[in-house]
């Protein structure tokens, strides 16, 4: 123990050094018992904050088997399968939630697209100006959404674009593009580019070597990072509001039935896009999981 | 870090700016030329008719002295809850991500699992939740009331309080994500080091963890308090007309009153305030901690 502590502050002068040990050693040191207390407190803490993010999805997830009484899903009545048998019979909701999944899937081809072609830019090379794009890529991150949808309500309007589906989707598209490039880049970060050269020093042209070598590795990256941007087009509510003009998205159905009628098939539709992404997520990391053990090397 | 990357680079001229143009065009057109638009819509005057107002751009300053005395409350409320629900986040968020980092053993992905797990429920849904678990028949407010916190004719919903607390929990996996990747990146080595060094527990944790969890402590603050201040959602559903904040007061402005050079004098003042937080951040722990 002063052993080591000495060792810690080298330059000092020698009696410095002994009058330093001294003070440490005197200094309080909280007995075995109440350092047990204090982790198991923490420990109780950690558990009541996840309890705290935990609630209101098991609230979702079980009110959707609730029997309300009148038009509003807030209050328990007793359980019932009805909602889940007859998911998609509310007309509006059905299509609202259909315009989610295509402004999903639009908005996400054309962000990962976009996103990772700059992502690859900054991890792979040193550049002039590849600080300030980082930096910049940053910016829409920092902006609140209300900024954000009201910013491109303006630009719509001046430009005199009609709002509806395009809007909503460049929109989306807008927020996701930084979202994807930080996701693939961070995932880029451990990537082993010697492999490259290797299959290049083999006689692999480039663009063989892209798709053969550099695509397959780095697709997990991609997917994850899909995944994230389709989860924030499907979960928008403010940017699209501003810029949706007559378009329904499933959240905007959601807003506007708190005051008419809250019906049970939408915590159904919520607990199924809760579902399908727990088990897209399962897949991907089964996936990596395979691949990683598979690989020769690692 | 350094070295990884230098391992990999390429030199080339021409193909990082190629990779990159896509993206920067997109972002020049739909980030920076409207909130250029913001920008001038902010200055000008509004002139014709209700149905089809026109504007004109001509340094109209009174705008923002207009936003600012018609809505000040509005905006330092919005500032309040946010700062609160970043302390109240930070409070919640910190020991969880500790307690996953250190503690967990073989559960860790099981616990970050869950973590992330409210993203996967619609926003609005999660919030609609807040609404049935606050309500005035629900058990929460029974409880309060048989222990004697709340008073029989006592609410939670409609208060400022159940605002912070759906602010707080719509935004926590913000705090805590950021907060979790820096304590997990911290040597274990240090730690024993430091508890050599000093006494176990708690200098150990203020002299090295702490120190080292900062950047994402900043992160965590600034992923949380910016939506917090620009949200009204929260507002609108768990709170009443005397917790409105200035998302409400924008989105209005816009999309109902259509007093579009108010409205965007308002949503620029809060950009501009947000922006120069981010910009002092940065300079201080760099960009690379935000990601």
């Amino acid at each position: 123990m002063t052993a080591a502590t000495r060792a810690a502050v080298p330059e000092m002068h020698p009696a410095t050094a002994e009058t330093r040990v001294a003070v440490i050693e005197k200094r309080f040191v909280p007995p075995r018992w109440l350092r047990r207390t204090g982790s198991v407190l923490l420990r109780m803490w950690a558990y009541f904050a996840l309890v705290f993010l935990f609630l209101p999805i098991a609230v979702v997830v079980l009110f959707s088997f609730n029997d309300p009484v009148g038009k509003f899903n807030l209050v328990w009545k007793g359980f019932s399968l009805e909602a889940w048998q007859n998911a998609f019979a509310i007309p509006g909701l059905t299509s609202a939630f259909f315009t989610s999944l295509q402004v999903g899937a639009v908005s996400t081809v054309f962000a990962v697209i976009i996103g990772s072609l700059i992502a690859l830019a900054l991890v792979r090379y040193r550049y002039k100006g590849g600080a300030a794009t980082n930096l910049f890529l940053v910016l829409p991150l920092t902006a609140p959404e209300v900024v954000l949808g009201s910013s491109l309500l303006v630009l719509f309007l001046d430009m005199s674009w009609p709002t509806g589906f395009s809007t909503i989707v460049v929109a989306h598209i807008s927020f996701q593009i930084s979202f994807v490039a930080v996701t693939v880049k961070a995932r880029l970060r451990g990537f082993d580019w010697t492999l490259e050269d290797a299959a290049m020093d083999l006689g692999s042209p480039p663009l063989r070597t892209f798709l053969r070598v550099t695509f397959p590795l780095i697709l997990p990256g991609i997917i994850a990072a899909a995944m994230l941007a389709f989860a924030l087009s499907l979960d928008d509510f403010i940017v699209t509001f501003f810029v949706s003009g007559s378009e329904v998205t499933y959240p905007l159905f959601v807003n506007s039935a708190v005051k008419t009628s809250l019906p049970p098939q939408i915590n159904v539709l919520a607990t199924i896009i809760l579902l399908v992404s727990l088990a897209l997520i399962g897949l991907n990391e089964l996936v990596r999981h395979w691949r990683t053990r598979g690989l020769p090397v690692g | 870090m350094a070295g990884v990357a230098a391992e990999g680079t390429r030199k080339s001229r021409v193909a990082p700016y190629l990779l990159s143009i896509p993206a920067l065009a997109w972002l020049a057109v739909f980030f920076v030329v409207p909130l250029w638009s913001l920008l001038r819509t902010s200055l000008s005057t509004t002139s014709g008719s209700v149905y089809l107002p026109e504007q004109t751009f001509s340094w109209e300053w009174s705008n923002y002295a207009t936003a600012f005395s018609t809505y000040g409350t509005q905006f330092t409320r919005s500032f309040v809850y946010a700062g609160l629900a970043t302390l109240a986040a930070l409070l919640l968020g910190y020991p969880l991500a500790y307690v996953i980092a250190f503690k967990a053993g073989r559960f860790k992905n099981v616990l970050l699992g869950l973590v992330i797990l409210p993203f996967f429920v619609t926003f609005l849904v999660r919030t609609i939740a807040w609404k049935t678990i606050l309500g005035d028949d629900g058990w929460v407010v029974s409880l309060l009331q048989t222990v004697g916190i709340l008073g029989p004719d006592d609410h939670i919903l409609s208060t400022a309080f159940a605002v912070v607390l759906g602010l707080t929990y719509n935004f926590l996996p913000f705090m805590l994500l950021p907060i979790y990747v820096s304590l997990e990146k911290i040597d274990m080595r240090l730690v024993e080091a430091a508890s050599d060094l000093y006494s176990p527990g708690g200098r150990a944790f203020r002299k090295v963890i702490l120190p080292l969890s900062l950047p994402g402590v900043f992160a965590g603050t600034l992923l949380t308090f910016i939506p917090a201040a620009g949200d009204f959602i929260n507002a609108q559903y768990l709170g009443s007309a005397n917790t409105t904040m200035i998302g409400t007061v924008i989105q209005k402005q816009f999309l109902i009153i259509k007093d579009y050079p108010v409205a965007a004098a308002l949503s620029f003042v809060l950009m501009a305030i947000i922006l120069i937080g981010v910009l002092v951040y940065a300079r201080v722990l760099g960009t690379e901690e935000i990601a």
